[in-house]
């Protein structure tokens, strides 16, 4: 925490865990898509279900999407902002079972055809953690740039990744390995220090056995 | 991050650097980062309050509708000389209205802790900035102490609601401000200490237990009770009166009263205020519409 968090952060109210979270998870949700979104299905559990009307947190998510940050003016207006900029939505409750009370799970698409299936939380203090990307365990702040490779479990995938790291100079700051089954469906998800360059990307998405690259660009590309 | 009330006290008095100083060079030290650019942020936050304040629309209702409209009735009545609580209060109470207020009518503010007490710390600081005619600069040297205040307390218990209660959103908002004030009025740390000491220890054991879980009946309200109280605190400690348990241990008496506090009173809308008949039937209507 710094002096920054106590006074501030500046934000459109009127809560920090289901205003300002839910704009962060909507904003961390179009950077890892990496391009405009024109369709959102958005499922709220809990807490974010039963009081989020109350709270803007359907407007707050709906803006994140778009791009604005939780200080944006924007935020109250977001419905007329998601139609004027070409986004559809649907907006529904759901359980999602033993999970953060502040909890979402979304189906996004983008201008290209591509999807993401992201589970988030909000965790207090306008703090969130997406929990799972594409059906797989991820567990990150959406704080640092992190890079999430899904794979074939087999020998060889982590030492690719990391190898790539070191040669660009980045260091890692955290990591965590999960699969489905063995020889089955593995994720990694790694938080970095540095910025992982785009052509790294690229070739990272291009060897065998690496299914999905996503990435979460801090510094915005 | 100071842990510790007492250590600012020690220090201000060994090396005769002023307490925001020491806040600010921690900060800076910690996140290396330029005195001047750090100040140039601290003031963007205080232009920040200013504006939650100013931006005010006495029309605005928040989604619920349950809040709107109460800080311009305030300012109806101070306009009409009638204020038993005298002018300068009757601005920290309209101004800690109007803010929170639009915090919850989905207006821009500055959370400080937090966005439900959002309104105490610029109803205080903004008030005697207009009364007093102080400097900006003035102000964002207050905003480090404030902000110096709420790091202790965050580090020594907590800054959350849902963790601790209101106690540790309007209670550690109004030892902020009182912090704040009192170094304004010429309080050396010691006095900041004190003020910040006496304004929480009236707070201890508050619940959060807003109704239909929204930061609105009575967040609103409490931030109107947190800023005079921060006065109070203020006035007391430079007339020399002196809290007789030290802040850092009110500090950590807050953390154990929290944790002795069942989850129905901390931000769950399950206890308190949330289920009285009247409560219920508020929030029963809200989740209909």
């Amino acid at each position: 925490m710094n002096l920054l968090d106590i006074v501030g952060p500046v934000m459109v109210g009127p809560s920090s865990s289901h205003t300002a979270g839910a704009v962060k998870i909507g904003l961390v949700s179009r950077k890892l898509m990496g391009e405009r979104i024109t369709d959102a299905e958005i499922f709220f559990h809990g807490s974010f279900l039963s009081t989020g009307k109350g709270h803007g947190t359907d407007r707050a998510i709906l803006a994140g999407l778009l791009g604005y940050g939780v200080d944006d003016p924007v935020i109250p207006h977001s419905f007329e902002a998601a139609e004027k900029e070409g986004l559809h939505y649907t907006i529904k409750g759901i359980d999602l079972g033993e999970v953060h009370p502040n909890s979402v799970k979304m189906y996004l698409t983008g201008e290209s055809g591509k999807n993401l299936e992201i589970v988030a939380a909000s965790i207090g203090g306008g703090r969130i953690q997406i929990c799972e990307l594409d059906g797989l365990t991820a567990n990150f702040s959406g704080d640092y740039p992190t890079l999430i490779v899904h794979n074939v479990d087999q020998p060889g995938h982590v030492t690719e990744v990391t190898s790539m790291l070191a040669h660009k100079s980045v260091n890692i700051a955290t990591m965590q390995l999960y699969r489905k089954s063995r020889g089955g469906d593995a994720v990694m998800v790694i938080e970095c220090d540095q910025e992982v360059p785009k052509e790294a990307r690229s070739w990272l998405a291009h060897l065998e056995g690496i299914v999905k690259v996503t990435y979460l660009s801090i510094a915005g590309e | 991050m100071y842990e510790s009330l007492n250590q600012l006290c020690e220090e201000e008095k060994t090396t005769g650097t002023p307490f925001w100083k020491l806040v600010q060079q921690e900060e800076c030290k910690e996140l290396q980062k330029a005195a001047e650019v750090s100040e140039q942020e601290m003031l963007g936050i205080y232009q920040a309050m200013r504006a939650s304040y100013e931006d005010y629309e006495d029309k605005l209702q928040s989604a619920s509708g349950l809040v709107g409209g109460e800080g311009a009735k305030l300012y109806k009545k101070r306009m009409e000389g009638t204020i038993l609580c005298g002018d300068f209060i009757g601005r920290v109470m309209e101004k800690a209205l109007k803010i929170s207020e639009s915090n919850a009518c989905m207006k821009r503010i500055v959370a400080a802790p937090t966005a439900g007490s959002c309104g105490v710390v610029p109803a205080v600081f903004l008030s005697i900035q207009e009364h007093q005619q102080l400097s900006d600069e003035r102000m964002v040297e207050a905003l480090y102490v404030a902000g110096g205040i709420g790091g202790v307390i965050a580090s020594r218990a907590s800054l959350s609601g849902a963790a601790g209660g209101c106690q540790a959103e309007i209670g550690a908002a109004s030892a902020m401000a009182a912090g704040g004030l009192a170094y304004l009025q010429g309080g050396a740390a010691e006095d900041i200490s004190n003020a910040a000491a006496l304004a929480l220890k009236s707070l201890l054991g508050l619940a959060c237990d807003p109704v239909a879980g929204l930061v609105e009946v009575p967040c609103v309200k409490r931030n109107v009770l947190g800023a005079v109280n921060a006065v109070t605190a203020a006035d007391m400690t430079l007339a020399g009166i002196v809290s007789k348990i030290p802040a850092d241990e009110v500090f950590d008496a807050m953390y154990n009263i929290g944790k002795h506090m069942d989850e129905e009173i901390r931000e769950t809308a399950k206890g308190g205020l949330a289920t009285t008949p009247t409560g219920m039937r508020i929030s029963e209507k809200i989740v209909m519409q």
